[in-house]
């Protein structure tokens, strides 16, 4: 472990950052509440961008700030006491390091562009004033999540961001699948909370603290101390990694929890792209990042991350193949490019997972907000890819933005997609988790890391295919109608696409003879990886094996590309007719392998058939009711009984009477005898 | 003031009954002068305990403001009353839903307001009397005073049940008082006192054997695990809940429930220490089984109402998990999770009210879509059923919280497995609330009569917004409140640690609890005291 005597710099203006769209929030807020309908419409415009760019100047000011400061220092903020009871202690702490710095970037970035589309987006929408509230209180959630100090307080912005998520999802809530979808998304968001809430016992149970500082510093100063810390048998470690990743599954949409994103995507499309896309889905692999120090003492631990992530990669990719609705197909590649960074986290490299978060954002963000200006051409009437196409003719800016993001998530070069995955792929590769490398698994997350890249050139091709490229399938009367976006919603688009063309440049690494600055800049923040042993052997020298893999997975990529342009394009009757030959497969893909039906029937039902029946009927009503029931009916039947006594004929009473002193006499007598004997 | 202060919990504790007496000059008729007496009464009673609050110092273990005079000298029963960091919160939140439930049922009790009002004064008083007594035979008075007032209130107001219900009621809690008193009797004839500082202080160096400890804390435990209520004692409260009066199920829930808990924490725990060690892991299982079961079981419920009262039996698990898992953050917890239940659950029973007095209905399935007419009602709807999950942030999150990680970090070996196996009612918390929050508020709104349905009035925003206040408040910076009862539960885990009989408890404790003729001898030769 690096030595982690960081200087930390108290700092004021760390509060700003959050404060700002709070004071969105509760203006907006009360608009709404309080004017339903007069509330005017530019001022809850105007408010909620604004707030979100004043974060953004502070953000910028702040990373500004950090670059001038010495090496690994960092600042730090303490607001308030929130929790203390005993030796259990929660502050409400803010910390503006590198990390975070990255994130916060991201975040306010990303979430004012998309703040300025949504006004073109909402711009006919009754309640837009709820619709901006509830962005406003994501960005203060998420950015407390990112600048948080402690572990619980990055729980809080980890369950509000979840809450935002489940009122943006069902926003239009008359409609019972966007209502419901909304609340699948909270509860399976729950049950990933479980697992987090566990990794903050077990953690504060382990270290004593829960502020990042203080466990990073009892860590390097007890490592081996921490190492051989078990609990049931378990590794400490391992338990720690694993709860909190269950955490992650969750909140970033991995198996076995992705099944929200993709209905999550009945939310208006720029909460798609802000909340679902570009920064809440990404909270699991930054919280890797930021715990990567208790990570690196559990091979284990990362071995489950990188596999689960590669798995989901692939998984998720192939049910992208088939989906027809514009925005569920980049919900599936959302969750496969999260098993991607899942896999670099894994592999224990976690600059280049927090890369991949970082140029993610932008081209992703983009693809769906030119979905989004897809949607709004179409009126909001049309969402289905196979009733569209030759858009590119009627949406050319959003086209010509669309197809840099397109290029960059498919990882051709020079986009940001390419660099970010292109190292996790070599990372992968190269893994220095021990545990991977001992059962070959690194070669196994690199080939199904390049297989995934396969699968998304060619689902994407084909969704620009259907989408801008091809021929046009509406109708007459709506091709009519079609038109280009309004301002308010090209400008973030071309914004963005300059970022999805550069951001990758920050992180070239020494394959082109410079420094990694990304990576660089991160080492302070991030524990450091596993020491790697590439397997250079058939390739001569680390650099030939780069060289070789990039090339490798450049050749996937556009391999995916000449085949689904082949199939959709070239020869548009050739999709079908695979589509029938493998017709097992297709079905499979296009039900999403029926998970949901899977998890219905083995999971939802029986729980609520045996709530109904089993605990509430029977046990509840039938048993223990019954049981007090009857206990009221026999006393009321041995008061009947015991009545009959009571007759009011003297004689009996003195019988009784008479009985009672014999009786009573016996038992005295007995007594007396045994005492004595 | 000075007179004020050095008696203001008894002022506290009668100011309500004593109002109540203006009544007899003021006619039947005069319904809106009976709320309005009614009202300015329990809201002055509240600024006083908030005085209290003030007034209070948290730093000190020990009971303040106690007020002791003899009552029955022959007896040895004294008048006594004080206050520490357990019963403030506690007195505080008593005195808070007074007045609101008078509020929430402004427009909907219109028949025989005046018996209505004075019952429910009378009810504040017995509930702040037993927060408050610290002699025995007081506190049993003022325990037995509430159930007549609540009696009452579900048999005349409540809903078409409402007979079976009050019986129901009036039994399950009589049959385990009745068992009380035999315990307290037992008690005097021990200690030769009813007081109970006295008690404690003779405890401390002559504590019971195992033996009586179990007998008298099972005597204890059984009348307060009915009004908890524990699983499997729970099933007289959804039908008193049901059938109540809204005002009747939020004080309920809201502070005659906490009388269960607070009892453990007041006297189960201090006065048989190794009872509770040796009985912990049951009291557990029974916490957990309470906190999935009613969750699961709340999930089932079609009526609104019923629903949120199968809620509290999950909730309370929770407080008896944090209250055996004998930590400092669990039982901090549970101490504040107590309040935290009396204002998310009271104000979920509020808010159903509400909507049952516009439309005459609670079924879930005769509602849906109504957001759009009632957005008020839906947002605040929206954020206590979030406090009752536990959003962070909010009151329900620092409750549940705090007891989860001190009974994970709690040296009893079942501890860890307790605590993950209540974590799971967090999952299922959000399922039942929200799903019914869905199905009632989201949808589109199909059904004719509920198009017309008002949303809040001035009024109802108000009372509600007073619980609003307090569940941000508890939820963002919680140290007011703790601040006021760390000293005490420091010092109550302290004397239940030192007052342990012997370090090295066997493991097999009810083997070891119940061997043939134990408990002679002590018991017997200090009888007839």
């Amino acid at each position: 472990m690096p030595e982690v005597a960081v200087k930390s710099l108290a700092q004021n203006w760390i509060l700003w950052i959050l404060i700002l769209p709070l004071l969105g929030f509760g203006i907006n807020g009360l608009g709404a509440l309080v004017f339903p309908q007069k509330y005017p419409r530019t001022l809850s415009n105007i408010v909620s961008c604004l707030v979100i760019f004043g974060s953004f100047l502070v953000t910028a000011f702040g990373l500004w700030a950090l670059t001038r400061s010495p090496e690994d220092a960092y600042f730090t903020q303490q607001v308030f006491s929130w929790i203390s009871v005993g030796n259990f202690s929660v502050n409400f702490g803010l910390m503006f390091d590198h990390l975070s710095a990255i994130m916060c970037l991201t975040v306010t970035l990303v979430g004012l562009l998309i703040h300025i589309y949504a006004t073109g987006y909402m711009g006919h929408d009754p309640a837009y004033a709820r619709f901006f509230t509830y962005m406003n209180l994501f960005m203060f959630m998420m950015l407390t999540l990112v600048l948080a100090d402690n572990i619980v307080l990055m729980f809080v912005g980890w369950e509000g961001v979840g809450l935002c998520s489940y009122l943006l999802i069902g926003f239009w809530y008359e409609d019972w699948d966007k209502a419901k979808a909304g609340l699948k998304a909270f509860v399976v968001n729950r049950i990933g909370d479980f697992g987090f809430l566990l990794g903050i016992f077990t953690l504060f149970w382990a270290l004593g603290t829960v502020d990042f500082a203080g466990m990073r510093n009892y860590i390097s100063g007890h490592p081996l101390e921490f190492s051989g810390l078990t609990l049931y048998g378990v590794k400490v470690a391992t338990l720690i990694g694993i709860f909190l990743f269950i955490g992650a599954t969750g909140k970033s949409a991995q198996l076995p929890l992705y099944v929200w994103l993709p209905d999550a995507m009945a939310g208006p499309t720029p909460v798609s792209a802000l909340i679902h896309a570009a920064t809440m889905v990404t909270a699991g692999v930054y919280m890797i990042g930021r715990m990567s120090f208790v990570y690196v003492h559990s091979p284990f631990a990362l071995a489950v991350v990188a596999c689960v992530g590669a798995a989901t990669a692939l998984f998720a990719g192939t049910i992208g193949l088939t989906q027809t609705d514009i925005k569920r197909v980049l919900a599936y590649s959302t969750v496969s490019q999260l098993g991607y960074m899942f896999m670099a986290m894994g592999s224990a490299a976690f600059a280049a997972g927090i890369f991949h978060l970082f140029t993610h954002a932008f081209f992703k963000a983009l693809l769906f907000l030119g979905a989004g200006s897809v949607i709004v051409a179409f009126h909001h009437q049309e969402q289905d890819i196979t009733r569209m196409g030759n858009l590119s003719k009627y949406l050319p800016w959003t086209h010509r933005t669309v197809l840099i993001a397109f290029l960059a998530i498919i990882g051709l070069p020079p986009l940001a997609g390419f660099w970010s995955k292109d190292e996790i792929l070599f990372r992968a590769f190269a893994s220095g988790n021990e545990l991977l490398a001992q059962y070959r698994l690194n070669y196994a997350l690199w080939a199904v890391g390049v297989t995934t890249a396969l699968v998304t050139a060619i689902y994407m091709t084909r969704w620009m295919i259907l989408v801008f490229w091809g021929g046009p399938r509406m109708d007459e009367e709506t091709k009519h109608h079609l038109s280009e976006s309004p301002q308010s919603m090209i400008i973030p688009l071309m914004i963005l696409a300059l970022g999805s063309a550069l951001v990758g440049f920050l992180g070239v690494g020494p394959l082109f003879g410079v420094t990694n600055w990304f990576e660089h800049f991160l080492e302070p923040a991030l524990a450091q990886a596993l020491p790697a042993e590439p397997k250079i052997a058939l390739f001569g020298s680390e650099r030939m094996l780069e060289v070789t893999l990039l090339i490798v997975s450049v050749l996937a990529a556009i391999t995916g590309l000449l085949f689904a342009y082949g199939i959709y394009l070239e020869k548009p009757g050739l999709a079908d007719k695979l589509k029938e030959k493998f017709k097992a497969l297709y079905l499979l893909s296009y039900n999403k392998y029926y998970v949901d039906e899977i998890y219905d029937r083995t999971v939802v039902n029986p729980l609520l058939k045996t709530s109904y029946y089993l605990l509430f009927r029977f046990v509840d009503v039938a048993i223990i009711d019954g049981f007090m029931n009857g206990l009221a009916k026999l006393t009321q039947l041995l008061g009947r009984v015991l009545r009959r006594a009571q007759n009011g004929v003297v004689q009996t009473y003195l019988f009784v009477f008479v009985l009672g002193i014999i009786a009573a006499f016996v038992i005295l007598i007995y007594y007396l005898f045994r005492s004595q004997a | 003031m000075e007179w004020l202060l050095a008696h203001i919990l008894s002022v506290i504790v009668f100011l309500p009954l004593v109002g109540s007496v203006l009544f007899f000059f003021l006619d039947r008729e005069q319904a809106r002068a009976i709320r309005i007496i009614a009202l300015l009464i329990l809201a002055l009673d509240f600024a006083l305990s908030v005085w209290l609050f003030l007034s209070f110092n948290g730093g000190n273990p020990q009971f303040q403001f106690v007020e002791r005079y003899t009552w029955i000298a022959n007896w040895n029963i004294h008048y006594q009353l004080g206050v520490d960091g357990i019963s403030l919160l506690l007195v505080m939140l008593t005195t808070l839903l007074g007045p609101v439930v008078i509020l929430s049922s402004w427009s909907q009790v219109k028949d025989r307001v005046k018996e209505y009002h004075i019952f429910l004064l009378l009810l504040q008083t017995g509930m702040l009397g037993a927060f408050l007594a610290l002699d025995m035979i007081l506190f049993y008075v003022f325990w037995e005073l509430m159930l007549v007032p609540m009696y009452f209130l579900i048999g005349i107001w409540g809903g078409p049940r409402r007979v079976y219900a009050a019986v129901k009621f009036f039994l399950f809690t009589m049959f385990g008082s009745v068992l009380m008193l035999i315990a307290i009797i037992w008690l005097y004839y021990y200690a030769s006192s009813f007081d109970y500082i006295a008690i404690l202080n003779f405890l401390g160096p002559e504590p019971l054997t195992l033996y009586f400890q179990l007998i008298l804390f099972g005597a204890f435990a059984l009348a307060f695990a009915i009004k908890v209520p524990m699983w499997p004692l729970h099933t007289w409260l959804p039908d008193a809940h049901v059938e109540a009066p809204t005002a009747g199920s939020v004080i309920l829930a809201g502070v005659l429930l906490k009388m269960g808990t607070y009892g453990f924490i007041r006297f189960a725990i201090p006065f048989f220490p190794d009872a509770v060690l040796a009985a912990g892991p049951y009291f557990y299982a029974l916490a957990v089984i309470g906190i999935i079961y009613g969750a699961l079981v709340s999930m089932a419920q079609e009526d609104m109402k019923k629903l949120v009262a199968y809620s509290s039996v999950s909730h309370l698990g929770f407080v008896m998990l944090g209250l055996f898992a004998l930590t400092a953050q669990s039982m901090q917890g549970a101490l504040i999770q107590m309040i935290n239940h009396g204002l998310s659950t009271g104000a979920l029973f509020l808010l159903v009210g509400i909507v049952y007095e516009r439309a005459h209905k609670r079924q879930i399935s005769d509602f849906g879509g109504i957001a759009k007419v009632m957005p008020v009602y839906a947002a605040l709807f929206l954020v206590v059923a979030l406090s009752s999950i536990g959003l962070p942030g909010l009151n329900g999150f620092v409750g549940e919280f705090l007891i989860l990680v001190g009974t994970y970090l709690s040296p009893n070996p079942y501890s860890k497995i307790a605590a993950i196996l209540a974590g799971t009612g967090v999952i299922f918390a959000a399922v039942y609330l929200l799903w019914m929050y869905q199905r009632v508020f989201f949808g589109p709104l199909q059904k004719e009569e509920n198009k017309t349905l008002q949303d809040l009035n001035p009024r109802e925003v108000f009372y509600l917004g007073v619980i609003l206040i307090f569940i941000v408040w508890i939820g963002v910076y919680p140290s007011t409140f703790l601040k006021k009862s760390e000293a005490t539960i420091n010092s109550l885990i302290t004397q239940v640690q030192a007052r342990k009989l012997s370090e090295n408890r066997p493991r097999n404790r009810f083997a070891e609890a119940f061997p043939p003729g134990a408990g002679s001898g002590k018991i017997l030769s200090r009888g007839g005291k």
